[in-house]
């Protein structure tokens, strides 16, 4: 099913749309309250696009680095180079340890590769510990429909069915109940998983660490209470220093949930050492490709300054219509419409590119400039290229243009054209079916139109 | 100063009094206005779908009958964005023709952009009485800027009382060709921008493109208001054009 017959059936879901109705707002204001703390909000965009774009320039270098520095520190470097390698070296370094329970904290990576469900097959139980992901995870592994709010799309009194059926307890009718409950089932897994799945939403090149971003502290008890952590994350999150992190942590939650600063803030360097309290024994970086090497020099490059923060689909209009499962794969909205046929193939999501209205909310808002409607419309172009467009859409553009290059021509098809139309209107102001467009008529009418053409009309008075 | 006047193609055949109230205007403001009669469109239908050769071929016209103007005017956000933020784009690989575009765009304005920064149009000739909240078209609010200006202008109108409505600056949902391949998403955007237009309950919602027109009436009649009216601020601010249709 395409996006767009996806798209219809969350149009018509009414519990969905007013959810999405009552989230909008949140996002959008939080935000622009957030941002409006920096001093010099613009400038801090500005160098964190550079900063984005100088890494990216010298990718490799900076993973040699990364490597050098992670692995100086008691941690191994793993390499991978689609969802495949991921799940395999994921489910390998389990063996190795004996790991039977893995607790794991927010991924997308994991959700592009699988990774849940690569571990149950291999017998080992995947426990979700952030909340909104454990909600999916045992409402039958449903997706996520947003990458910072998983469970965007649902109501607390879902949620509530959901947690009385599962964990066959009374019903709860407050979030904080029920999130109360949510802690209790997750406390004995915490305590008793012997490896902990982390993303990473910034690699540190100098240090060798993984910075994590998180608000539930789940985060924390996932990296520090088994023996083994394992951090899966694309390659593109790696930046220079520590000074570099904290220009892009200036924007991230502000621009992610509207907070100054997550509640949780994590730097994990290294393995335990003899006089840490806490810590893991054994730690893992899984560095995953998945198609953002090929990325580096093109035309699509921009796309890697991408921190993950969310707010081009908070502020989408399409996005805010249908919500994130219309998108069909892991990444919704007008980064999804990009990343999704990057990684996943042009051919492979026509629609998603042109699900957009251009109208670049998603671009202003961008906390590293990606300028989310230029690569929309270049994937556009690839689609014309590859000829993957409808005949009927590329007859109708070949027309438009030979037509609007032969003025004389023009003029006497548009007085016709207005004519038709006006003729259509049968002496009203608007058409309510139109066959010509039958799509811009389902769901409103189409105004008429005055009945002349301007050209016409100013060489009778010149 | 010579202004070439490009009415843009949906002014052309839909509005053409809306090209007559941009004329009017620019008269009132001084300016030697010129019409280049062989004008069609700039190219942006072709630009946005992914033909760049088709918008390519339209951007050179446009270039050779406008690039003896002192300035190009449009009343269109969204056209004069696509002359002045992405002709350069489509030229990219020719210098020559990349330098001539770059002169066209750098004198290319939205109407009311022109009129207060540039013409610096001071007495109004329109007489519009009511209440009036002004929808900020998305291409010429964050691609050229145009926020400030048409409502500079409506100020200058004694009869007219410009309310802000929530959602001023977001998408109605045309979005071009957007609007018939995925006519269900467009009209569900629409309801909504429709929805912040009624509960500001003002006389007109008034706006600076075309597209946003059409959907935002077609939009509002669907959902049984008869009442609000649709206006450019071309046609607020000129008031009788002359050149009926």
């Amino acid at each position: 099913m395409h996006f767009k017959a996806r798209a219809g059936q969350k149009l018509a879901d009414v519990v969905l749309q007013e959810n999405l109705r009552k989230a909008k707002s949140k996002f959008v204001d939080m935000r622009a309250r957030a941002i409006a703390e920096l001093d010099d909000f613009e400038a801090t965009r500005e160098a964190a696009k550079v900063l984005r774009d100088r890494t990216l320039d010298d990718l490799d270098l900076w993973l040699e680095r990364f490597e050098l520095e992670a692995t100086r520190r008691g941690a191994t470097v793993l390499w991978a180079k689609d969802g495949a390698e991921v799940c395999q070296r994921v489910v390998d370094i389990a063996r190795r340890h004996g790991v039977k329970k893995v607790t794991k904290s927010k991924s997308m990576l994991s959700e592009e590769a699988g990774l849940n469900q690569a571990l149950e097959d291999a017998g080992i139980q995947p426990v979700e510990t952030d909340l909104g992901e454990y909600i999916l995870q045992i409402n039958d592994n449903e997706p996520p429909s947003h990458i910072i709010a998983p469970v965007f799309h649902k109501r607390k009194e879902e949620v509530s069915a959901l947690f009385a059926r599962v964990h066959k307890l009374a019903a709860k009718t407050d979030i904080e109940a029920m999130t109360r409950e949510a802690r209790e089932v997750l406390r004995p897994h915490f305590l008793s998983a012997d490896m902990g799945i982390s993303g990473g939403n910034f690699l540190v090149a100098e240090t060798g660490s993984v910075a994590l971003v998180t608000n539930e502290g789940n985060g924390r008890m996932v990296t520090t209470l088994p023996r083994v952590h394992v951090v899966v994350t694309g390659i593109e999150k790696v930046i220079p220093t520590l000074e570099d992190l904290a220009t892009l942590m200036r924007l991230l939650p502000r621009s992610a949930t509207g907070q100054s600063i997550s509640n949780y803030f994590s730097l994990l360097t290294g393995v335990k050492h003899a006089e840490d309290q806490d810590g893991p024994a054994h730690m893992y970086f899984v560095l995953v490709d998945s198609g953002r090497a090929d990325l580096v020099g093109g035309e699509f490059a921009e796309m890697l300054r991408c921190i993950r923060c969310g707010a081009c689909m908070n502020h989408c209009p399409v996005y805010q219509a249908v919500g994130g499962h219309a998108y069909g794969w892991v990444y919704p909205g007008p980064m999804g419409s990009i990343l999704t046929p990057l990684f996943a193939g042009i051919e492979n999501a026509v629609d998603l590119p042109q699900a957009a209205t251009l109208c670049n909310q998603c671009g202003v808002v961008c906390p590293v400039k990606i300028p989310l409607p230029d690569l929309l419309r270049r994937l556009r172009e690839k689609q014309v290229e590859q000829r993957l467009r409808p005949t009927a859409e590329r007859l109708a553009l070949t027309a438009w243009a030979w037509l609007a290059r032969h003025p004389a021509l023009y003029a006497l098809a548009t007085r016709i054209g207005v004519r038709y139309l006006k003729w259509l209107a049968g002496g009203e102001d608007r058409i309510r079916v139109l066959g010509l467009a039958p799509e811009w008529t389902l769901g409103r009418d189409f105004p008429a139109p005055e009945g002349k053409t301007f050209r016409e009309l100013y060489a009778q008075k010149h | 100063m010579r202004v070439g006047l490009f009415v843009t193609c949906l002014v052309d055949m839909m509005r053409p009094r809306i090209g007559f109230s941009a004329l009017k205007l620019l008269e009132s403001a001084g300016c030697e206005v010129t019409v280049p009669a062989a004008q069609t469109c700039c190219g942006q239908p072709g630009y946005n779908s992914g033909d760049r050769a088709g918008a390519l071929g339209l951007a050179e016209k446009l270039l050779t009958e406008f690039e003896n103007c002192d300035f190009v005017v449009v009343p269109s956000g969204s056209c004069a964005g696509m002359i002045r933020t992405h002709y350069a784009d489509l030229a990219k690989g020719d210098d020559a023709l990349a330098g001539r575009m770059a002169r066209l765009s750098a004198k290319t304005y939205e109407l009311t952009d022109f009129l207060a920064n540039i013409a610096k149009l001071e007495a109004v000739p329109g007489n519009f009485r009511g209440s009036i909240a002004y929808h900020d078209s998305c291409a010429g609010l964050r691609e050229l800027g145009v926020k400030a200006q048409p409502r500079a202008l409506l100020a200058k109108m004694p009869g007219v009382r410009l309310t802000e409505m929530a959602g001023a600056e977001e998408c109605c949902g045309f979005g071009g060709a957007f609007s018939v391949k995925f006519g269900e998403i467009s009209a569900a955007i629409a309801e909504r921008k429709c929805e912040g237009i009624r509960a500001a309950n003002v006389d007109a919602v008034v706006l600076g493109d075309l597209g946003c027109m059409l959907n935002i009436e077609g939009k509002l009649r669907r959902m049984g208001d008869e009442k609000t009216r649709v206006m450019h601020v071309a046609e607020v601010l000129a008031g009788d054009p002359g050149g009926k249709a």
